[in-house]
């Protein structure tokens, strides 16, 4: 039978608005739709059956659905960055100027070269990648992967940023309701009653699910519940707002569409609700399921459901001459909807010995013919439906008929929507005399309180009649899992269970047959469900005929399981506001501002940004760390230290809990003075460490890494709570509180003193490792005489909201020394001439401060303190560990960071023995040489000895064991 | 996503606001303990399906570190209660075998008083 | 165009001083020393340009001009002498924003996990504001919002993007 215009019917259309004409355009032919379209109502209005190609064989694909179980009708929709794929023709809105793309097809949808695979499907059963191209193995990396990369995957990914804005917001209701149909309205009226906050979510733009299209006054009931809601203060209506995951305690996703139709309008595009629900109630109705005959997947058999939807929401005929395949009397509803819409419905098709409810007996009085007991043998056509062949139901597929017809609606009964139910722990039963899962009461999802957090309404919980008083008599559905039911192989291979991902009776079949008695194992290898519509039209079907294959119950098989999001989202919703400069909340320092102006290239630490250098015209990063290196060395330098963490601990038993967290003894350190700290965690290895200065009597500050502020006053204020809670301590972190300069070279003094100040800044009066208070530059100051650098060095932590000021007054005052700012990498270069130890390079988690030589500054007179214990493990005093030296280059050239060193002879795993690793590997500017540090075993006494390190690519570099201090080991520097 | 009520400031947090701090009420292991008791302190955890006592830090609020009685399989919360107390109380003790009856806990003194 | 859902503005000139002690032992002498009563759990009290806020057991934050920032220490220093207590000066370690509005809280909605319907008039809550750690109380026509001083840019950005216009979070 051909398809002729006009597909629009000239009434009906409850959703649409035909004074509104709509131009899109579709693989580039120019097309009109109407206000209120989908787009797979568009284009059915426009006589375009055949929207995709199914992922596999690269069969024709018609609409099989009308609502977001869509598995065919699929799109790339937007240009740009605003191109997406696999967008649901069912539950797309139609907008003016919409471009439209069909996927998975080439040259073009009507003509595609990949339908050949079709021809080789008995070539291609369920598992035939791993059957396939398992050997030789050669051939699955260089033949096999490349080609099955190239034609795997369904739509293609958009290759630009996103344009659009996304948002998330966080809900907070007692009574959460999905699902907007009678059911979901009908109990958020309930809930309203009690008083309590009640939001109803529905994914669609309309409110009603089902109801309005399928009861007669079901709009008027609809309307009146609406009008009830409407009126409480405590109800929020969202419409467009798809409930797509319920996880623990209540926490509801939903996705909100804001401007889909409009991406100019400037408002976020989509926004992801982020609810937390006292109670959710899910009332998210269930969705019709296919029926297995030979060929149901030609373009034009599509769900009875759909069928009615397209005539009654948007007044298009799918088709002129209509049959009507069914297991149950819902699909009468379909027979009748399109007869009074003017369409000819050619027969019922019904599996049951007989039909006797009020829909069949409707349909028999409207004049449609009614034939029981009697199934589709085959659908005849290629692209489109031209007619059915028909046999009895309980046979073996013998034709006994033929009906000429240009589309077919078919239901195989109902699947209730127990997704969001499922997702957090919800169990689910089989109902034998529904044939479907419905949810089991006795084992619903726990909420915090151990009470059931679900409640599982209307035909989601199985009960498909509609509520209130549009119930009307329905006879039960018989279950139909294949038709004919004793269909021979030819047929059952011709049977289509998942449409996309082109699985058939016969593959699920053949994967138990092979073994996988699993559901989770068969899904896998036959990827029935995996689809984008992740099984919501196939995988009732599907276990029906894994269980039948395995002689088992449908309960015994059970479900694979529900995992969100019910319908893909968009990336944009989860990064939200967390994207550009948003990305992670970058944290600056005072003098930020001051170092973007002067060309900082910056480093991360953190969330921080650093100075790395200050480079300027004509130098890159690197040259810059020279320059500022041999400024400090020769004259005077700033850093901007603001970014170490300060945390001031105080009260009488402070000392005493320094000492725990410091491997050194910090309750004898004298008010004035400072001393560097290690800290290490329970397990012996090196955490942090930094000076530490002691303010009065009772009162400490600790100085820590960068990155340690906040997890070291985290670990501070643990061991103060949960361990030692009875100690006087308060530890407060003012780590943002300060701006810290560090002042460093040999004219470190001279610059300072000729600032207007209170604080004698002498050798004699504020010597190494001490700390003064007062006034400098008229700015309240604590200058810390501490060396990172080896130099004459001072740190300055002054308010933060003076620290700009103190910055500026320096390099005014310091312009004839040559007052030179240098960035983290110069810091870093400097202290590695120095022989300091860096935190996250000399150390890694696994490195104990014995490792560091930093026996000094472990208190053997001390008790106990965090790590002690560990450090006295077995393996922590073997002296077989790697240990710090200082490594010399042989040929000048710098060792790569992280380098091996390698020893003669094989591991377990075949691998090249090493006995070390470069830690840290500068060129020292000072020294104008190659400097670095490395853990080595039993280094400290193998000075002297030469190391090969073996390079990518091939070649070795050598590098003699030396002293670790490469730079003023006396100290004469820093003590000046 | 949990939701827990700090013991200390009264806020129902959610999950983002906390930070997770595992297994509570283990015994710090000090200088003189011997190498095993040393090893189940820094390593050995409860791995339960039931009835588990954790740790928790209200990192984004009040600060305040808590412990938690929380079922590991049905997610239900027995209750919250402060870190410096040995145990969990009576009556966290009482909801988490109303709900799990087999459960009995592993301190002596507790399950004298459900019994009881 | 539309307006912005809230008006964004950054607080200058406003002092801030933790004070940590143990309430029930030295509450007297803290109201005394900073001119207000002690704030109930999770509350701020409030008199003219001073307040002071519950922060956590054994932490307050009197918020008051920056002008009086120092005599306040002073005085509270003086007044908690001898008990085991710290008072600091946090007020250059913080940024304030005044999100005011009709919508303000669709602004904070978006970016904190609060149930606003159940922040008392006199509340103060402690959470985060997208990734980064914040405090919030009404003000009249809105919220104060205190976070961190390195993140007042991010907290700009954030509140902005989340006041733009047409973003309201009412049902359309």
């Amino acid at each position: 039978m051909s398809r002729t215009p006009p597909f629009r019917l000239v009434r009906g259309g409850r959703l649409i608005d035909r004074a509104f004409q709509l131009a899109f355009r579709f693989d580039g032919r120019h097309l009109r739709g109407v206000q209120g379209d989908t787009l797979a109502s568009a284009l059915l209005a426009n006589g375009q059956m055949l929207m995709g190609r199914s992922f596999k064989y690269h069969r024709p694909r018609g609409p099989l659905a009308s609502g977001a179980e869509e598995p065919n009708a699929l799109f790339g929709l937007g240009q740009g960055g605003r191109f997406e794929p696999n967008q649901r023709a069912s539950t797309t809105a139609l907008v003016a100027g919409m471009v439209l793309r069909s996927q998975n097809c080439w040259p073009s949808l009507d003509a595609d070269v990949g339908a050949i695979n079709t021809w080789l499907s008995p070539l291609l059963p369920a598992g035939f990648y791993y059957k396939t191209f398992i050997h030789p193995r050669p051939f699955w990396k260089h033949l096999f992967e490349p080609i099955i990369r190239r034609s795997a995957g369904l739509g293609r990914a958009p290759t630009g940023p996103d344009p659009d804005r996304y948002e998330q917001a966080y809900g907070f209701a007692e009574v959460v309701v999905v699902g907007g149909g009678i059911a979901g309205l009908t109990a958020a009226r309930e809930a309203a009653d009690k008083g309590g906050r009640v939001i109803v979510l529905e994914q669609d733009p309309h409110w009603g699910g089902r109801t309005p299209t399928d009861h007669d006054g079901g709009q008027a009931a609809i309307d009146a519940a609406l009008a009830d809601l409407r009126g409480r203060a405590n109800v929020t209506l969202r419409r467009n707002t798809m409930a797509v995951g319920l996880y623990d305690h209540g926490y509801l996703l939903a996705r909100e569409t804001l401007a889909d139709h409009d991406p100019n309008q400037g408002i976020p595009r989509q926004r992801l609700w982020r609810i937390r629900a006292g109670h959710v109630i899910t009332a998210t109705g269930a969705l019709e399921r296919p029926l297995s005959f030979a060929c149901n997947d030609v373009p034009g058999v599509m769900l009875a459901s759909a069928m009615r939807d397209f005539i009654a929401d948007y007044g298009v005929a799918p088709g002129k001459r209509i049959v009507v395949v069914t297991n149950n009397d819902d699909a009468y509803r379909t027979a009748l909807t399109a007869q009074a819409a003017g369409l000819d419905v050619v027969a019922v098709i019904d599996a049951r010995p007989q039909a006797t409810g009020d829909g069949p007996q409707a349909a028999r009085a409207a004049g449609i013919p009614v034939m029981t007991g009697t199934a589709v043998a085959k659908v005849k056509g290629g692209t489109h439906v031209e007619g059915v062949a028909l046999c009895d139901q309980s046979g073996t597929g013998r034709v006994t008929g033929a009906l000429d017809c240009d589309v077919v609606a078919m239901s195989g009964g109902w699947s209730p929507v127990v997704h969001l139910y499922s997702h957090c722990g919800g169990r689910i039963t089989w109902d034998e005399a529904q044939a479907m899962f419905r949810p089991d009461p006795s084992r619903p999802p726990l909420g915090a309180d151990g009470k059931p957090m679900v409640t599982v309404l209307g035909a989601a919980n199985g009960d498909l009649r509609c509520a209130g008083d549009l119930e009307r008599a329905e006879a039960p559905t018989m279950p139909v899992w294949v038709m004919p039911r004793n269909a021979p192989y030819k047929l059952r291979a011709k049977m289509w269970l998942d449409f996309q991902n082109d699985v058939k009776v016969s593959d699920v079949e053949l994967a138990a047959r092979e073994g996988y008695a699993s559901v989770e194992h068969a899904k896998r290898y036959t990827t029935l469900g995996m689809a984008t519509d992740q099984g919501k039209t196939s995988n009732i079907n599907g276990l029906a005929v894994l269980s039948a294959a395995l002689d088992q119950p449908l309960e015994a098989t059970g479900t694979t399981t529900f995992r969100p999001p019910y319908t893909p989202l968009t990336l944009g919703t989860i990064a939200a506001e967390a994207r550009g400069e948003a990305f992670q909340p970058l944290r600056k320092t005072p003098i930020h501002d001051w170092h973007a102006r002067h060309g900082a290239s910056w480093e991360p630490v953190g969330h921080w940004r650093r100075p790395y250098s200050y480079p300027r015209a004509g130098e890159d990063r690197y040259a810059a760390v020279h320059r500022e290196i041999l400024a400090v060395r020769n004259g005077v330098g700033t850093l901007d230290a603001s970014t170490l963490g300060k945390i001031i601990v105080k009260g009488p038993d402070a000392g005493r809990f320094l000492d725990m967290m410091y491997t050194n003894m910090m309750s004898t350190l004298p008010v004035g003075k400072c001393r560097y700290g290690l800290m290490c965690n329970e397990n012996g290895f090196l955490m942090d460490d930094g000076v530490v200065a002691r303010l009065s009597a009772d009162t400490w500050l600790c100085h820590t890494t960068t990155g340690g502020a906040d997890r070291i006053h985290a670990h501070m204020e643990d061991w103060l709570q949960c361990e030692w809670w009875d100690w006087q301590v308060h530890a407060a972190n003012l780590t943002e509180q300060y701006a810290q300069i560090a002042i460093a070279g040999p004219k470190a003094r001279e610059l300072l003193q000729r600032l207007p100040g209170t604080i004698d800044l002498s050798q004699d009066a504020l010597p190494f490792m001490q700390w003064a208070e007062g006034e400098l530059a008229g700015i309240p100051a604590r200058v810390y005489r501490i060396s990172f650098s080896g130099e004459l060095s001072y740190e300055i932590a002054v308010p933060a909201g003076r620290g700009l000021e103190l910055w500026e007054k320096l390099h005014d005052t310091g312009r004839d020394l040559g007052i030179t700012p240098y960035g983290t990498e110069a810091m870093h270069v400097m202290r590695a001439e120095k022989g300091f130890i860096m935190i996250g390079d000399e150390t890694d988690g696994t490195v104990i401060p014995q490792d560091l030589g930093l026996h000094w500054a472990i208190s053997k007179k001390k008790p106990d303190y965090i790590g002690k214990r560990a450090q006295a493990r077995s393996f922590m005093k073997d002296g077989g560990r790697w240990q710090l030296v200082g490594l010399e280059s042989l040929d000048g050239r710098v060792l790569p960071d992280g380098a091996h060193a390698v020893e003669p002879g094989v591991n377990a795993n075949g691998q090249r023995r090493t006995q070390g690793r470069v830690t840290s590997s500068y060129h020292s500017p000072t020294l104008n040489r190659p400097i670095a540090m490395g853990l080595v075993r039993h280094g400290p006494a193998r000075m002297g000895q030469v190391l090969e390190f073996p390079m990518p690519g091939g070649g070795v570099m050598k590098a003699r064991i030396v002293d670790p201090v490469f730079y003023d080991k006396e100290g004469t520097r820093l003590n000046g | 996503m949990l939701i827990l009520t700090c013991p200390y400031c009264g806020v129902k947090a959610e999950e983002t606001e906390l930070s997770p701090g595992g297994e509570a009420h283990l015994k710090r292991i000090g200088p003189d303990g011997t190498a095993a008791d040393f090893e189940a302190y820094l390593f050995a955890r409860k791995n339960i399906k039931g009835v588990h006592f954790e740790r928790w830090r209200h990192a984004y609020g009040c600060g305040k570190w808590f412990l938690a009685a929380r079922d590991t399989h049905t997610m239900q919360v027995y209750g919250t209660y402060k870190a410096q107390t040995a145990h969990a109380t009576d009556e966290i003790v009482a909801n988490a075998r109303q709900a799990r009856p087999e459960w009995v806990p592993d301190w002596p003194q507790a399950s004298e008083a459900v019994v009881g | 165009m539309a307006e912005a859902l809230a008006t964004i503005i950054r607080v200058e000139g406003l002092g801030m001083v933790t004070i940590r002690a143990d309430l029930d032992h030295a509450g007297d002498a803290i109201a005394e020393a900073s001119g207000l009563a002690i704030p109930d759990q999770t509350r701020i009290v409030t008199d003219g340009s001073r307040s002071l806020g519950w922060m956590s057991p054994d932490e307050l934050l009197l918020v008051l001009p920056a002008a009086e920032r120092a005599d306040a220490l002073t005085a509270l220093t003086d007044a908690l002498a001898g008990e085991h207590a710290l008072v600091v000066d946090v007020s250059d370690a913080r940024a304030v924003f005044d999100v005011t509005g009709p919508h303000a809280a669709d602004v904070i909605g978006k970016l904190m996990p609060v149930d606003l319907d159940m922040l008392p008039h006199d509340g103060l809550r402690r959470s985060r504001a997208a990734q980064t750690a914040a405090a919030l109380w009404r003000i009249p026509g809105g919220f104060r919002l205190i976070g961190f001083r390195s993140t007042a840019d991010y907290l700009r950005l954030i509140l902005e993007n989340a006041a733009i216009p047409g973003s309201q979070l009412a049902p359309r």
